[in-house]
Parts: C-alpha cells; structure tokens; sequence
C-alpha cells in the first residue's frame, strides 16, 4: 500500500506529535524534519485540527498539539482524513470490473483491501510509539555489536 | 488507564470459576456456550495437562478475566511455539492492565515450556482484541489463514 503524501506527512506529524503530547509545536519544526514546505505542511495539520486531532495554540510559542486519546486514535482514523485506503467491492472504476476476470479479480483485491483496513484499524498511537521505541532500541543494539567489530579490526 | 481492581491475581482455573468464565463469554458474545466451555475446561485444566494452560484473573475471589492457550508442535509447519485462543476479560474491568497481565502469565508459562514465539489468530473486524495484542507487540505472522465452503 503506498499513501499519499498528504497522508504520509499526516501521520508522521501526530506521531511526532504523540511522541510529546504536552509540548506545542510549530509547523515550520516538523517541515523543517520532513523537508517539506511549511505552507504545505499547515494545510495538513489544519485538515487535523479540524478533524479534532490537533488544537492550535495562538501566540508566542503557539502551534499545534495533539487533542486526541493517545490509546484510541488509529492509523485508520488519520488515514481516512486524507483517502480511502482501499475502494469498496467492484468499485475500482476500470472497463472490465463488471466481466468475470474484473469481478475475479475484484475479490481478490478485496481480500487485500480487507487485511489493510484491519491492520491499520487495530493499531493505536499508543501502539505506534511502543513500535518505535523498539525500533529506536533495535538500531541502538545493532550500532553497539557493530562498534566491537570495527575495534577488534583495528585491534588486529 | 483505569486502576486495575485490588489485588489481582492471575492462577490456573478452577472448576468453579467456570459459571464466571461463561458468564464473561456470554456476555461478550451474546451466546452462552456451557458445554463448549465445559469440554475446554476438561482439556486445558487440572494437573497433567502438560502444554495447556487455562488461567484466570482473580480479583477478591471474582474472576474478571481469562486466558487459554496451549503448546503445539509443528502445526502449519511451524517449530513449537504457544498460541492463545481465547482470552477475555469483564467489561467494566477493561483497560485496567488485567488482559496484560493474563497475557504476561501465560507467555511466562510458555517460556517455562521451552517456547519462545506466541501467536494467535482473530476475526479481522474484531478491532478490539486485535487493537490490545498490537498494544502488546504483535506483528503479523507469516502465515495467510485461509477456508472455503464446503458444497453440500
């Protein structure tokens, strides 16, 4: 499944706004991470504040933070803002959907359509933040056994 | 997060917490299942059952919860490993860290047995369920689950 930039840009935002639910953060920090452009980036987060995720915050040291149950809110649940992950049963808008190949083929898709929804339903932000602590632990654990090698190298 | 009821315990079932692990079921399902769950009682319960364990959550003498899983060897192709196939707990005891923890006591008997791998499987609109084992680290397996109707 590939997500539209939008949608992408949506959910590293409230990630990185989840990983600090207590601090306000200018758009122009996150554009600035994701190499995007800040104007693109505030449509994004305006589109979530109005689907009552964010709040901005007016003023000096204003922003956006997350307004939303850390342990409720799904990928699904921000994905949907922006698209639909996967089109309803024959409707994929190509010629041949209604011939037995396109209606064959339509169940199939379905299928894969199906499994995308329930992964992304059943993921929280809560669950998403554990995901990358692990990641971040994982890459750290990975450095550390490269670093002996590199010593024992040059030790040799 | 609610605070978990006092003093929880999590310990292998009796027979008489069953009414409460049918009473729970029921009320989660809509559909009491007594002899169903009297014939995995008589499996998964009492001394000898090497593999099986069927816990419960025990709150002041209540059952709030439970768990039941067991050890299978080379099913599906697969080294050892332990599946879970039922677990519940009460309701108005939800969010509390009892499913965590009933999940913890049966992952720890795992390990006693030797396994080092848990997995089990749901219905992919019970987003619920699926929603807590994601929040305890559960990924996708490399397995497709698969059936068909059988014409008459």
């Amino acid at each position: 499944m590939k997500l539209q930039k939008n949608t992408s840009l949506a959910l590293y935002s409230v990630l990185e706004f989840a990983a600090d639910p207590t601090r306000h953060f200018p758009a122009t920090e996150i554009a600035a991470k994701y190499g995007v452009s800040a104007h693109h980036l505030a449509k994004v987060l305006a589109a979530l504040a109005r689907a009552g995720i964010l709040e901005s915050v007016r003023g000096v040291g204003g922003g956006y933070r997350l307004v939303c149950n850390l342990r409720r809110l799904t990928l699904i649940d921000v994905i949907q803002i922006f698209e639909d992950p996967g089109l309803p049963d024959g409707e994929r808008g190509d010629s041949g959907e209604s011939t037995p190949v396109g209606r064959a083929l339509g169940v199939v898709l379905s299928e894969i359509d199906q499994m995308t929804k329930a992964t992304l339903a059943s993921i929280t932000l809560a669950t998403m933040l554990r995901l990358m602590a692990r990641q971040r632990k994982a890459g750290q654990d990975r450095a550390s056994r490269r670093r002996p090698r590199r010593a024992s190298a040059r030790n040799a | 997060m609610r605070q978990p009821p006092e003093a929880v315990a999590v310990r292998p079932a009796r027979r008489g917490d069953l009414d409460r692990v049918i009473a729970i079921d029921a009320a989660v399902t809509g559909l009491p299942k007594r002899s169903y769950w009297l014939s995995v009682y008589r499996r998964y319960s009492g001394a000898g059952r090497v593999g099986r364990y069927f816990l419960v959550a025990d709150s002041v003498g209540e059952v709030r919860g439970f768990i039941i899983g067991d050890v299978r060897d080379w099913e599906f192709g697969s080294p050892p490993c332990g599946w879970v196939f039922a677990i519940d707990v009460e309701p108005r005891f939800r969010v509390a860290g009892i499913g965590t923890r009933l999940l913890a006591a049966i992952c720890a008997n795992f390990r006693r047995a030797g396994v080092f791998k848990v997995r089990t499987i749901l219905a992919h609109d019970n987003t619920l369920i699926l929603s807590f084992f994601r929040s305890q680290g559960m990924m996708a397996a490399p397995f497709i689950p698969l059936e068909m109707d059988i014409e008459v």
